[in-house]
């Protein structure tokens, strides 16, 4: 059973530190907000999958967290896009691609 | 209770997830980035919350995850609503 819990918390650090790799290598704001919001979304859940695995008396409080997570986090990178699109900020294009795509 | 090597290696992948979301806020060309690095490093800090609540055996830091995870929800938004400008 420990190995299990150990599995789902080795898998969901590995996506927060995706998550967090991708803020730094992602060209844009808009490709960082989907890299951030999805990969540490899907992060946080299997770290409270882990823990429930580890300590499953404590499923009560952690489905809450659960669920908490997965209504905030969409709302809030959402709402974040639609406060960058009014500001003005265009989205990216690849310039070293050429002109053949437009 | 004590950590074993896979749950040492999760403590440091989360450890350095932290470091790159502060690097992209330190470094971030407009405010934009830093609020996006901000709302990523929140469910960053929360999915570390619930790790630290299960290696201290307390109950109790589920409530700190939860508590932290509402007031930086609203946070955010309050900051997006603020960069948001005005429309004409």
């Amino acid at each position: 059973m420990r190995l299990v819990a150990d599995l789902f918390l080795l898998a969901g650090a590995l996506f927060a530190f995706l998550a967090a790799l991708g803020l730094i290598r992602m060209p844009d704001v808009y490709n960082r907000i989907q890299a951030g919001t999805k990969a540490a979304t899907l992060g946080v859940i299997a770290v409270l999958i882990g823990v429930g695995f580890l300590y499953p008396h404590w499923w009560a409080k952690l489905l809450c967290i659960a669920g908490f997570v997965l209504f905030t986090s969409p709302v809030g990178s959402s709402t974040i896009a639609r406060a960058i699109y009014l500001a003005g900020v265009r989205p990216w294009k690849n310039e070293a691609r050429g002109e053949e795509s437009s | 209770m004590t950590l074993n090597v896979l749950e040492q290696i999760a403590a440091l992948l989360l450890g350095l997830a932290l470091l790159l979301g502060f690097v992209r806020l330190l470094i971030g060309p407009t405010a934009q980035d830093r609020v996006v690095s901000a709302d990523t490093l929140s469910v960053i800090v929360t999915s570390g919350l619930v790790g630290m609540a299960a290696w201290l055996g307390n109950i109790i830091y589920l409530d700190v995850a939860l508590v932290y995870g509402a007031l930086a929800f609203v946070g955010i938004v309050a900051i997006a609503r603020a960069i948001e400008g005005g429309h004409q």
